[in-house]
């Protein structure tokens, strides 16, 4: 069915139950109601590193994805809180307007390659931080908070989506918002590798003298991927601001950027959803290790730098080998 | 008959150095042209500004009545002017297979969209672009090593996939670069019996940079010579081989070896 082994659909339709019914009747059993919070970010963290890993896909280090997080969380709370805009047509706006300006940034930074790139992208972060604090419509470091809850959406009087003020349990409503944008992000991102625009994609991350020898429009493509990437970081941003009901230059910071590149490592970069495993085991990962108090940097580091050294092609190659998707 | 290609005083040049100074010739349809001249000649430079790798100091490439100098390399790719390169330059990671489909994109019928959503005309490229490189590997007698994965390969291979990438785009006129560096008699002869064939099975003009003099001699039907970026004689292997200029180019070393 749909050019899917019968393998895959059914590792799909595991995962899909896992996440929509096993994980909330296991936080029903155990009474974890923070697990909720815990996963919801994990999923939207997973959107946004599948952007940096989607730019990694045409061979650019990318640890700018904070800014545009930062953007989209923005852009999202000014159209909700000032403009009255609901939450559900600020959200895509919020990605077209990251995608905007990554459009924008990306036309002269993304001639350069390895290491210069990766080092514009790490100050991007701290410039949309700057701007900001400077901004009157973002208010400053007092930010934008009291961002109200999605309202509903009803199309000729049919509820499309609840009001979730009006309800009981927003956990749970905000876990599986996060879990079906995860999903669209990632079913997303595995038809587009797996087309022929991937295919360029990956030409370009190898060879883009050769690649434009073939007539591969480098600078376009490179700037159509960047846009996707920032739109699915405005996204996550986006998302994560209307969550915290709050957002505020120090939201997304270099470190998050950072973060975002290392889910991609950690899964791995061969593998369309080795970010989703790497976000799920480095943000769990951090928290499981905060028993061990101020070793805690030190042993994450340090299982890091093992990681990296041991499975250059991430978590997933034990499971998959060198280099096949899925 | 016009020209397929003209390359009109074309200069280069990188600050105080001129690489190319004033260089004019014609490629007609269907030879196979080589240029020709030693270290540091220009040659390598002459075949980036025909591919518009880089821009032209002064004068013009002209492909078809139409200037391709000065665009971007994908652009004048589009046109149909393919250039290749040495072996280290190809896609590592992909097999021979991946290669040769993946240079085939810009046959494709289906729209970027049409593949995303898996359309019935983006079904129909995949297939007709696997069948196609099933041939033209089959063409180039790399069949067997169809699955291997690029970086695996030896070094003949690389230049025979090379061309392969090249061929693959579907072009009127193949650049060459140094086809014949680095091999033993016997696959120099190989690779010249496959440059022929490409252009005579498969119409293809072809102009190639090389060092290798008999090999040039073989298989050229014209010979372009540079020499410290000026273009010093052109013309047929015999006309070049007695040519008084050239020989003073090569310090005579070059009508011991001709004699192949």
């Amino acid at each position: 069915m749909f050019g899917f082994t019968s393998k895959q659909l059914s590792g799909v339709a595991i995962f899909l139950f896992a996440i929509f019914i096993g994980v909330p009747l296991l936080i029903g059993l155990t009474g974890r109601w923070d697990f909720y919070f815990t996963l919801t970010s994990v999923a939207l963290l997973a959107i946004a590193s599948a952007g940096v890993w989607l730019t990694f896909y045409i061979g650019r280090i990318n640890i700018g994805q904070g800014a545009f997080a930062l953007i989209g969380a923005y852009v999202s709370a000014i159209l909700v809180v000032k403009v009255g805009w609901s939450f559900w047509i600020s959200l895509p706006a919020a990605g077209l307007f990251a995608a905007l300006v990554a459009v924008l940034i990306g036309l002269p930074i993304l001639r350069l390659r390895g290491v210069y790139f990766a080092m514009i992208t790490l100050v991007l972060t701290q410039v949309v931080t700057l701007t900001a604090l400077a901004l009157p419509i973002t208010n400053g470091a007092k930010g934008i908070s009291n961002i109200p809850l999605p309202s509903g959406v009803s199309i000729f009087g049919i509820p499309l989506l609840p009001d979730f003020a009006g309800m009981e349990n927003t956990k749970l409503a905000f876990y599986y918002t996060a879990c079906i944008l995860m999903i669209i992000t990632y079913a997303t991102l595995y038809r587009l590798v797996n087309s022929r625009l991937g295919h360029l994609c990956r030409s370009m991350q190898q060879n883009e003298e050769l690649a434009s020898s073939i007539g591969v429009n480098i600078s376009y493509i490179r700037i159509v991927i960047f846009a996707i990437s920032s739109f699915f970081g405005g996204i996550g941003g986006a998302m994560f601001g209307s969550i915290a009901q709050s957002v505020y230059p120090s939201s997304f910071q270099v470190a998050d950027s950072v973060n975002f590149m290392l889910n991609c490592f950690l899964g791995g970069l061969g593998f369309v959803f080795g970010p989703m495993l790497g976000t799920l085991v480095l943000y769990f990962g951090w928290d499981l290790l905060f028993e061990f108090g101020k070793y805690q940097m030190l042993i994450y580091s340090t299982v890091l730098i093992l990681i990296i050294r041991f499975l250059p092609n991430g978590l997933l190659s034990i499971r998959f080998g060198k280099g096949g998707d899925k | 008959m016009t020209p397929l290609l003209q390359v009109k005083n074309v200069t280069k040049k990188y600050g105080g150095l001129t690489a190319n100074n004033d260089i004019s010739f014609d490629v007609a349809e269907n030879e196979i042209l080589s240029v020709i001249g030693p270290n540091g000649a220009g040659k390598s430079t002459l075949f980036k500004m025909i591919a518009s790798f880089t821009p032209t100091t002064a004068g013009e490439v002209i492909y078809q009545g139409e200037r391709i100098s000065n665009l971007k390399p994908h652009i004048v790719a589009r046109k149909g002017v393919v250039r290749t390169f040495q072996e280290t330059t190809i896609f590592k990671s992909m097999t021979v297979h991946e290669s040769v489909v993946v240079a085939q994109h810009l046959r494709a019928k289906a729209s970027l969209a049409g593949y995303f959503w898996g359309s019935k005309a983006a079904q129909e490229d995949v297939r007709a672009f696997g069948k196609y490189a099933d041939e033209l590997l089959e063409f180039l007698g790399m069949s067997e090593i169809s699955s291997e994965q690029a970086s695996n390969l030896p070094q003949g291979s690389l230049r025979a996939l090379g061309i392969a990438i090249g061929l693959a785009t579907d072009p009127k006129v193949l650049l060459l670069d140094e086809p014949f560096a680095g091999m033993n008699h016997d696959e120099t002869m190989n690779m010249v019996k496959l440059v022929r064939s490409v252009r005579d099975e498969r119409g293809v003009t072809v102009m190639l940079v090389e060092h290798d003099m008999p090999a040039v001699m073989n298989i050229s039907d014209r010979i372009v010579v540079l020499n410290f970026g000026e273009k010093i004689a052109e013309g047929t292997p015999s006309e070049i081989q007695n040519n008084e200029k050239v020989i003073e180019a090569y310090l005579g070393s070059v009508d011991d070896e001709i004699g192949m």
